[in-house]
């Protein structure tokens, strides 16, 4: 279980400090939990905050009760937080065998690899000892990077906008990635989207507007918010 | 030969045992063994302290390794080596230079290495130079490479100094005529504070002509490095040099590259790239549970590979 409490961060912008996130209080221990919210809404931010890759300006971060806030990002890999980027990262060198054994704890075998590409639709022969570097596409890196969440296996897996790039793999797999995640770990997936299709599944969506939380609950009761949340033009809004 | 001579032979040569095919085996400034065979000659020099190695024309699949080690301190010798690759041969090279310096004296191996690569000839060249030893004395090495390419021959080189060698001095030059292509890979890591320079320079002199040289490198601690590459593109040609360095602690890298196009066609492009290791890989490497000592790890040993 993921809690937040009372989660601020304020970053320099131009001289003047931005509040990019604003007392924002939560638990998560849902399946499937989605944040969602427009753009520069604060999603990601949060999502870098519960990694450790930011540290937030105030408040709290538990998992299971134990309080992580001051915690390295190693600390929090090892304690069961996963994190798939939004935008992965590049490695001159390194194989797609490397990293996905890395993920793993452990030196993955070509049967071990090959499940876990499968999983994401790439083929492990043509993958295992390519590079993880710029001959591969932004949608075959997304996927490695998924493939590598799903080799951890932690209790709690962020995904920042998983569906963005996944080219010509459909998004039912991806779904089925998520469903597949849970059977075997029972943990918690956090997902950043945009996506209805993937807030259809959500057990429960965060709507964030404007680095505050403006409603938690079921799909049913946030789409109809999120569908109306936004104050278009009327131009805009003849074309949605 | 002792266990020390045999551990340097080892790290450059990658030989646990005596090799198959030709060899020459250089120990503390004497040769220790050779072998030749019935397509490769190996003959002593006569003015100067060195080898001839012969390749008769259509040798295939064949390979001659020269490795060289120093474990006695304070040593200090310059050799000096010529290849001569027959028309139409396909052959690997193996050299390498390992200093074992644990007293005093500054060890100190030159190899000048000259390649003569006849018509349609292929060569693989593989050269490694480590150094190991608790000694304050410094072990220094400056191989010299002159490659020569007749037309349509081909030469690959690749050069590896990861460990072990306080300062170094590396010029390769290379001509080459029509159709032939030439290409270098460089990997050099230096620490402490250890100096490595590089300096290649090539002349394009024939049509179809061409020259990749890649370089990769990293630099940690107090360590220097300058990379000098020239290319000249005297004909139709393509040139290609890339230096891609990461740069560490208080390390420093200095990039030189220089193009000179004498034909219109000469085609040349450099690349040149310097930084420390992104964050965001590092990050990456942590959310993975990586310490951010064991992903800086990762990284290099990666990029060096």
């Amino acid at each position: 279980m993921l809690e937040l409490k009372g989660i601020c961060y304020s970053a320099e912008d131009e001289n003047r400090e931005a509040e990019i996130l604003k007392d924002i209080n939560v638990t998560v221990d849902d399946r499937f939990v989605a944040v969602t919210g427009p753009n520069g809404s604060g999603k990601s931010t949060l999502a870098k905050i519960v990694a450790g890759i930011l540290k937030p300006t105030a408040g709290q971060i538990l998992l299971d009760g134990v309080d992580i806030t001051d915690l390295s990002i190693t600390e929090r890999a090892n304690l069961g937080i996963s994190f798939a980027f939004q935008q992965p990262v590049r490695f001159k060198g390194i194989t797609v065998r490397e990293l996905l054994s890395i993920a793993a704890g452990k030196d993955a075998n070509m049967a071990e690899i090959c499940n876990m590409l499968s999983e994401v639709g790439l083929c492990a022969r043509d993958y295992v000892n390519r590079e993880v570097n710029a001959s591969l596409s932004g949608g075959e890196l997304k996927r490695i990077e998924i493939a590598m969440i799903m080799a951890r296996g932690t209790k709690v897996s962020i995904f920042d906008e998983p569906e963005a790039g996944i080219d010509l793999w459909s998004f039912q797999n991806l779904i089925h990635v998520f469903e597949k995640m849970h059977e075997e770990i029972h943990g918690s997936i956090l997902i950043i989207s945009h996506q209805e299709r993937i807030l259809n599944i959500a057990d429960r969506i965060i709507l964030l507007a404007d680095g505050q939380i403006k409603k938690v609950g079921s799909k049913e009761e946030v789409i109809p918010e999120l569908l109306g949340a936004g104050a278009h033009c009327k131009t805009l809004t003849d074309k949605l | 030969m002792d266990a020390i001579q045999q551990n340097l032979l080892e790290q450059v040569a990658g030989l646990h045992e005596i090799p198959a095919g030709a060899y020459n085996i250089r120990a503390n400034g004497q040769m220790a063994a050779r072998n030749t065979t019935a397509n490769i000659d190996i003959t002593t020099k006569e003015d100067c302290s060195g080898i001839d190695i012969r390749i008769k024309p259509g040798t295939r699949n064949e390979s001659v390794h020269i490795p060289v080690v120093l474990s006695q301190s304070g040593l200090k010798e310059s050799v000096y080596n010529d290849f001569f690759v027959g028309e139409d041969a396909d052959v690997t090279i193996i050299a390498g230079c390992g200093i074992h310096n644990s007293g005093g004296g500054t060890s100190e191996h030159s190899g000048i290495h000259r390649f003569f690569v006849e018509k349609n000839a292929k060569v693989r060249y593989v050269e490694k130079h480590y150094g190991s030893g608790d000694g304050s004395g410094e072990r220094l090495m400056n191989p010299t490479t002159e490659i020569h390419l007749a037309e349509g021959a081909s030469l690959e080189m690749d050069t590896v100094q990861i460990k072990g060698i306080d300062s170094t001095k590396r010029v390769t030059m290379a001509k080459v005529a029509a159709r032939a292509s030439l290409v270098i890979r460089e990997k050099i890591m230096t620490h402490g504070r250890q100096y490595a320079e590089t300096d290649f320079s090539v002349d394009m002199d024939g049509d179809d002509s061409s020259v990749n040289l890649i370089s990769r490198s990293v630099a940690k601690e107090h360590s220097r490095q300058l990379f000098k590459s020239r290319i000249v593109g005297n004909s139709k040609c393509q040139g290609h040099s890339e230096c891609d360095a990461i740069i560490m602690d208080n390390a420093s890298v200095s990039a030189i590259p220089e193009l000179t196009a004498n034909n219109i066609d000469a085609n040349l492009i450099h690349e040149a790239a310097i930084g420390k290791i992104a964050g965001e890989q590092l990050m990456k490497l942590m959310t993975l549970g990586l310490t951010e000592k064991e992903a800086e790890e990762q990284i290099v040993n990666g990029f060096l590979k």
